[in-house]
């Protein structure tokens, strides 16, 4: 490896940036201002503020503007490929959120590709992730253990909008918590509005409204000041995990909570939150994603970037890759709790 | 098994202590009755042995889960708890099985004497078809306790509810020896037994620590105080010529302390005392760290009963001439306490008064309190003269005051991720101080609890960041955080690597303010020793 850097340094590097091109003289994803970066989806740690010329998918560019305000943009499509000093880029769906791109990389018949965040799992939101082939795949790993295995949504949505009917059954209002970019889209595409009227915290709301142009979704009510207790009664109300434990939430009484996320999988997870239940739910690939995704890229390279990179490294190295890991800023799910409370203090 | 899966699974998915009475009242009206002798041994901690060693299972589950045993043991590290990682990692099953609680736990007592090969066929069969949470119940039953925030008190609340039994009775029903596999609900909970209750203890009045200042309790006339003493709280019961002693955990430990039989001859029938087990070399009390010498020793050996003996310093009494005094008022009791001790005190009797104290103002109480690490006690203890002798942890009547905890600034340098409500985040940790010589820190004392759930989360946050090397679930970390631990007690210790023991040590405060250089040195703590 030693040699492999002085006689040409990699396609892509890592630096106190981001990953960085150096041919190109761009980079993707990083958390330091820079001139050129290409974003390859709308997460805070994933997409950031401050750089001079952003390049995403054409879906992803209304997230971005609503997140980081006047900045320049420009949207590419999928699979069209951009030259930059030689260098070719194309996006490619990811699967994570609405707008994710993989970000492919070719040059002088070398290919990389940077995932992002990504899913296999098609959630009826975000254009499904396609396998793409190259010789060094930079894979996240937030889930990267034998102990994630998702079971499918169909399953999980059938639970939520079960665990709903009992609520109102009861009486109670249902708080179901997601972040506000990407699962919360997710959770209302597939709520059953036959059971009542769905609510939503401001932030998902503002998000939301966004989207609607894209993606068709079932009709929301902001919840506002003037909001009455009893009209919100016996509903669901979709919010951010941050809004668990303060005064906005004491007009749902009475109320249950519930949170669907991949870290749910934990019992301790979730009576950490102190949240009365958990549904498995996660906008990552589970275990077996992760390795039917490696394995399909043909690639035999793997860096491993955010989640448990040690571990599943060492395991892809085992199975014969040539595994490793760097070091990033991305943190995956529970990054994504933390952006939105940033978000929603503002 | 079924519906006592659900039943876990229930108490699992709420904080509210309500619901959780609910769930467990609904099952105890509704379970068939052997089922519900196990759940009520089960919740009160009274598990069969356990029949497989978790080596073994660990190795037999990751070769189910088609995985290298390093990889499941860095996910046991993360998921924090064995039975939950096993049942997430072997493939996922869809049936459900219909045989009862009391057949599977028959299954599992008998399980103990087969061999190795059956134990694994056993395991792997029922693995493989129960589902998600029937397996994780399942394995939780050979493996440990749940961990459900369900706590003896509130078991028996649910039990009183379906049986319309007085939750004191039934407390006192389920205290001591019995064996669930052997005693059918009828005659656990339902029959009255005289006989029964030959060697039962009474449920111990615990104290809750005093949440203001004394002053609060109104007039000091009406208090008695004495030392909190630092041993094994226990109840020792002479009836029918026979000893009992109980500790506080509800073991039976009379063989534990021969030098108690001396009570049969000189304490009347249908006696039970209420006091502490202190050890008592040459003819003064011992620390605690003497007592350890003789708790887990079955067979006491002479030259160990020589050198440590013990003796109960009586607190109370609650019953007496075979009657339940424990309504009678605190002071009266004391009375009866007090001349039963003047007749029978001796020399050679291993029976010690615990002295009352009357104060004449909340000041000289404050005195005497400063008085207790002195005398090697835990601080006071404050009882109101009319209480009668309560069940359980209540507040009102009993507090304990103890003395303010021994502190010292210490350095984070290693941490581990914790177990239950904690997994996956780093909460375990350990604290060094500064060897001045060599100018490095030593390790000195470890950790789990004292920081909020919102600083345990930046903390972890921090940890992963700033991870300097790997030992398994141990990570070191860069030195900067300084913390206050307080501990309650410190002695020397050759087994220690920085040459001291302490007792209890927690986190106090985390010090955001000090730098890592201004953290005390391992000469500051040795100090602190008496």
């Amino acid at each position: 490896m030693f040699f492999n850097h002085i006689m040409r340094t990699p396609l892509l590097a890592f630096n106190e940036n981001g990953i960085y091109c150096a041919a190109a003289d761009v980079y993707l994803d990083p958390w330091k201002p820079v001139d050129k970066a290409i974003i390859s989806h709308g997460h805070a740690d994933h997409s950031r503020w401050g750089h001079k010329k952003y390049i995403t998918h054409h879906s992803n560019v209304p997230i971005i503007k609503h997140r980081l305000g006047d900045i320049v943009v420009s949207g590419v499509e999928w699979n069209e490929n951009f030259t930059i000093n030689g260098v070719q880029f194309s996006l490619h769906p990811a699967g994570h959120i609405i707008g994710s791109s993989q970000i492919r990389v070719e040059y002088k018949g070398e290919v990389w590709v940077f995932t992002g965040d990504y899913k296999t799992e098609d959630d009826g939101v975000a254009v499904p992730y396609e396998p793409v082939r190259c010789d060094t795949f930079i894979t996240e790993c937030t889930f990267g253990l034998p102990a994630f295995k998702w079971t499918p949504q169909k399953q999980v949505f059938e639970d939520i909008n079960n665990w709903w009917q009992q609520n109102q059954d009861d009486g109670r209002t249902s708080v179901l918590f997601g972040y506000s970019l990407g699962k919360a889209q997710r959770l209302l595409k597939h709520l059953d509005p036959s059971i009542g009227k769905i609510y939503t915290h401001g932030a998902i709301e503002n998000m939301t409204e966004v989207l609607r142009d894209q993606i068709e979704f079932p009709e929301t009510t902001r919840i506002t000041r003037e909001t009455k207790k009893e009209e919100i009664r016996g509903n669901i109300v979709l919010a951010p995990g941050s809004s668990h434990g303060t005064t906005w939430i004491r007009k749902m009484v009475p109320y249950v909570t519930a949170s669907a996320s991949g870290w749910m999988t934990f019992r301790g997870a979730r009576r950490r939150r102190a949240i009365d239940k958990g549904f498995v739910l996660s906008d990552h690939c589970d275990w077996q994603g992760l390795l039917t995704s490696i394995k399909e890229t043909g690639c035999e390279k793997v860096i491993c970037t955010h989640g448990y990179t040690d571990i599943f490294s060492r395991f892809l190295r085992e199975q014969g890759y040539d595994a490793r890991t760097e070091e990033t800023q991305y943190e995956g799910e529970t990054g994504q709790m933390e952006a939105d409370k940033e978000k929603d203090s503002e | 098994m079924k519906a006592f899966a659900d039943l876990i699974k229930t108490l699992d998915s709420t904080n509210k202590t309500t619901l959780k009475v609910e769930a467990l009242t609904s099952y105890f009206r509704n379970a068939p009755p052997k089922d519900k002798v196990w759940t009520i041994a089960i919740l009160s901690h009274r598990r069969p042995p356990r029949p497989v060693n978790t080596t073994l299972m660990r190795e037999w589950a990751s070769e189910l889960a088609k995985i290298p045993l390093w990889l499941f043991e860095e996910s046991y590290h993360i998921v924090g708890d064995l039975a939950e990682t096993i049942a997430l990692v072997i493939p996922p099953a869809d049936s459900s099985s219909e045989k009862s609680l009391n057949q599977f736990l028959q299954e599992i007592i008998d399980l103990k004497k087969k061999p190795e090969e059956e134990k694994k066929e056993y395991l792997f069969d029922n693995w493989l078809n129960l589902n998600y949470y029937e397996r994780f119940v399942f394995t939780k039953l050979i493996t440990g306790s749940f961990r459900i925030g369900v706590s003896q008190k509130l078991m028996t609340r649910a039990l009183s509810r379906a049986t319309d039994i007085d939750e004191d009775i039934l407390a006192y029903k389920l205290m001591g020896n019995w064996e669930p596999s052997k005693i059918t609900f009828n005659k656990l909970i339902l029959e009255e037994n005289e006989e029964d209750f030959l060697s039962k203890p009474y449920p111990f009045y615990l104290a809750y620590a005093i949440e203001n200042e004394p002053h609060d309790l109104g007039d000091v006339s009406n208090w008695s105080a004495e030392h909190k003493w630092d041993g094994i709280r226990s109840q020792v019961i002479i009836r029918n010529d026979e000893l009992f002693v109980w500790s506080r955990g509800e073991e039976l430990v009379t063989d534990k302390y021969p030098e108690f039989e001396a009570f049969v001859e000189a304490i009347p029938n249908g006696t039970v005392i209420d006091g502490e087990i202190l050890p008592f070399p040459e003819g003064e009390i011992g620390t605690f760290k003497d007592l350890l010498t003789r708790i887990g020793r079955k067979n006491v050996s002479k030259k160990l009963l020589e050198k440590t003996p013990v003796i109960l310093k009586a607190y109370d009494i609650l019953e007496w001439e075979n009657e339940d005094i424990r309504d009678t008022a605190f002071g009266e009791r004391r009375k009866i306490l007090e001349k039963l001790y003047n007749d029978v005190r001796s020399e050679e009797l291993p029976l010690h008064l615990s002295e009352n104290i009357r104060f004449k103002s909340w000041d000289e109480a404050a005195k005497e309190r400063e008085n207790s690490r002195e005398v090697k006690s835990e601080g006071l203890m404050l009882k109101r003269l009319d209480s009668p002798y309560l069940v359980g942890r209540k507040k009102g009547d009993w507090w304990k005051w103890k003395v303010d905890p021994l502190t010292i600034d210490a350095v984070l340098t290693y941490a581990m991720r914790g177990h239950g409500r904690r997994s996956n985040l780093f909460t375990d940790y350990t604290f060094g101080l500064w060897d001045e010589e060599k100018g490095e820190l030593v390790t000195f004392a470890k950790a789990y609890s004292g920081l909020t759930d919102k600083e345990f989360r930046s903390l972890d946050a921090w940890i992963k960041k700033n991870t300097l090397e790997r030992f398994g679930p141990v990570r070191s970390v860069t030195p900067h955080h300084v913390f206050e631990i307080a501990f309650e007690g410190i002695a020397e210790s050759k087994r220690h690597k920085s040459g001291v023991a302490t007792r209890f040590p927690r986190i106090l405060r985390w010090r955001t303010d000090k730098k890592i250089e201004e953290a005390n040195t391992l000469e500051d703590l040795k100090a602190l020793i008496p």
